[in-house]
């Protein structure tokens, strides 16, 4: 079975559960973005927890596909008429719209039987910052498909929430440099709601808000992160990582964002406003 | 060894020097404890990285702590000999700011086995150390836009291969044909760390 790319909107990308375990040989983890809404979407349609789906940014994607195939959609609720949090059949050659989300930024549709393009490093995972993985999903691609894995599940919908629109609060604690800067700038982080950039993608989230100062001059020597670093570049505010962060990193990293809560982090979009709750 | 506090799922262990970083990071490889996901040593730090559906962040740190290093000298990590044409753009001038003759560079960069430090920068891209390079040797002031694959560069204490075209900041002094990053083949990454590395002269 193979599903048929018309359209893709700003960013389609085919996303699994990533490459971990190969950090040491610099190959950083990627996979969904949004880990919760991707695990969900699997669910919905029966799949393995790893299988492969794809991560619609913004929506705008357009697809048919070439047998009656069932489908569902976690995370940002695209406009249109396509049901959500709920697996549904589309139907041979009927095209799949996935309009703008109002809120959130990442969509997942999942396919039963999972997306099977050929994986890279035992992962079918866009990387979008090392270039490893199956190359962004464009018009005119037609996905593989494979069998299903197992029985649907009993769910018609899933009871979760949309992502927020509003003003988000995560929580957060402190990160192995917090010692680099003064309480001051601490006090400053957990108290004032940043915003996000649009420069931010798959890597981070480039936040602005008032600058937090160092205590400690001097450079680090590069060391290793995961997804949820708030990394305090020089200028600027402080960057949240997300799925493609490189493996390590220069700036010293104030705090942690709690690991599920990356989840809703991955799904602000720029101009909305997040405060870190210690 | 102090361990730093690194969000819910990873622990940041600083070290005292590199040799410690080797020797940590060697005795995590050698036995991993229950629920370790990866391991990211650094040049100061080994980033420690759980499953913690698996360990709780506490019983890994217990077991880092307990952990006894591995001596570099016990390590006996894969011999992986680099083919090299040596004369890339910069050896001539990289050979001046050390006070020697091109010749002697070679010599001296192909004299003793690197060690695979720590990998970074790029997916299979090597830190190489060795005891026996004395040199600093300062990055270019500002990085080419790209230098190619299989460029053999030195920067710092450093030595690395450059796995795939990118831009880059090192004194680049040969070239080898040897993929060191290949995504078709098991292990892809060719320099892991705990790696011996030799550099071997083809031709000038």
């Amino acid at each position: 079975m193979t599903l048929v790319v018309v359209e893709t909107g700003p960013l389609t990308t085919v996303q699994d559960a990533g490459r971990p375990g190969q950090a040491e040989a610099g190959v950083g983890r990627s996979g969904a973005c949004d880990r919760r809404s991707y695990a969900l979407a699997n669910r919905l349609v029966g799949n393995e927890p790893g299988a492969a789906v794809l991560e619609i940014t913004l929506g705008g994607l357009v697809l048919s596909s070439d047998a009656d195939v069932v489908l569902a959609t976690t995370g940002a609720r695209c406009a249109g008429s396509w049901p959500h949090n709920a697996p549904t059949t589309l139907r041979a050659g009927q095209p799949l719209r996935l309009g703008i989300p109002p809120g959130g930024v990442r969509t997942y549709l999942a396919v039963r039987g999972g997306i099977t393009t050929g994986p890279v490093l035992g992962s079918r995972s866009t990387d979008v910052l090392s270039g490893l993985g199956p190359p962004i999903v464009s018009a005119g691609d037609r996905l593989p498909v494979g069998p299903p894995a197992g029985p649907m599940g009993s769910v018609d919908v899933a009871p979760v929430a949309d992502p927020a629109s509003g003003e988000v609060t995560v929580r957060v604690s402190p990160g192995p440099r917090r010692d680099w800067f003064p309480d001051s700038a601490w006090s400053r982080l957990v108290s004032v709601a940043y915003e996000v950039g649009s420069d931010s993608n798959r890597v981070g989230l480039r936040l602005a808000g008032p600058p937090l100062e160092r205590a400690h001059p001097g450079e680090l020597p590069s060391e290793g992160m995961v997804r949820g670093a708030l990394q305090v570049p020089p200028a600027g505010g402080p960057v949240l990582m997300l799925a493609d962060h490189p493996v390590t990193g220069g700036y010293p990293v104030i705090g942690y964002v709690d690991d599920p809560d990356v989840d809703l982090c991955a799904q602000l979009r720029p101009g909305q406003r997040v405060r870190f709750r210690a | 060894m102090r361990v730093l506090p690194s969000g819910t799922t990873s622990l940041l262990v600083e070290l005292d020097d590199l040799d410690a970083v080797l020797a940590l990071s060697a005795a995590l490889r050698a036995s991993p404890p229950v629920g370790l996901v990866d391991l990211v040593p650094a040049a100061r730090t080994v980033l420690v990285v759980a499953d913690v559906r698996l360990t709780s962040l506490a019983a890994l740190e217990a077991t880092v702590r307990r952990t006894s290093l591995l001596p570099v000298a016990e390590q006996r990590g894969e011999l992986v000999e680099v083919p090299v044409t040596y004369g890339g753009p910069d050896l001539s001038a990289t050979a001046e700011r050390l006070d020697c003759s091109t010749d002697e560079l070679v010599r001296r960069h192909t004299a003793h086995d690197w060690r695979v430090a720590f990998c970074g920068f790029a997916p299979g891209f090597a830190y190489l150390t060795s005891p026996s390079w004395p040199h600093d040797v300062p990055r270019h002031p500002s990085p080419r836009v790209r230098v190619p694959p299989g460029s053999v560069a030195l920067a710092g204490e450093f030595s690395g291969v450059y796995p795939r075209p990118s831009p880059g900041g090192w004194q680049v002094i040969g070239q080898t044909d040897l993929a060191v990053f290949d995504v078709d083949r098991s292990p892809a990454a060719l320099l892991r760390p705990g790696c011996r590395v030799r550099f071997v002269e083809v031709s000038r």
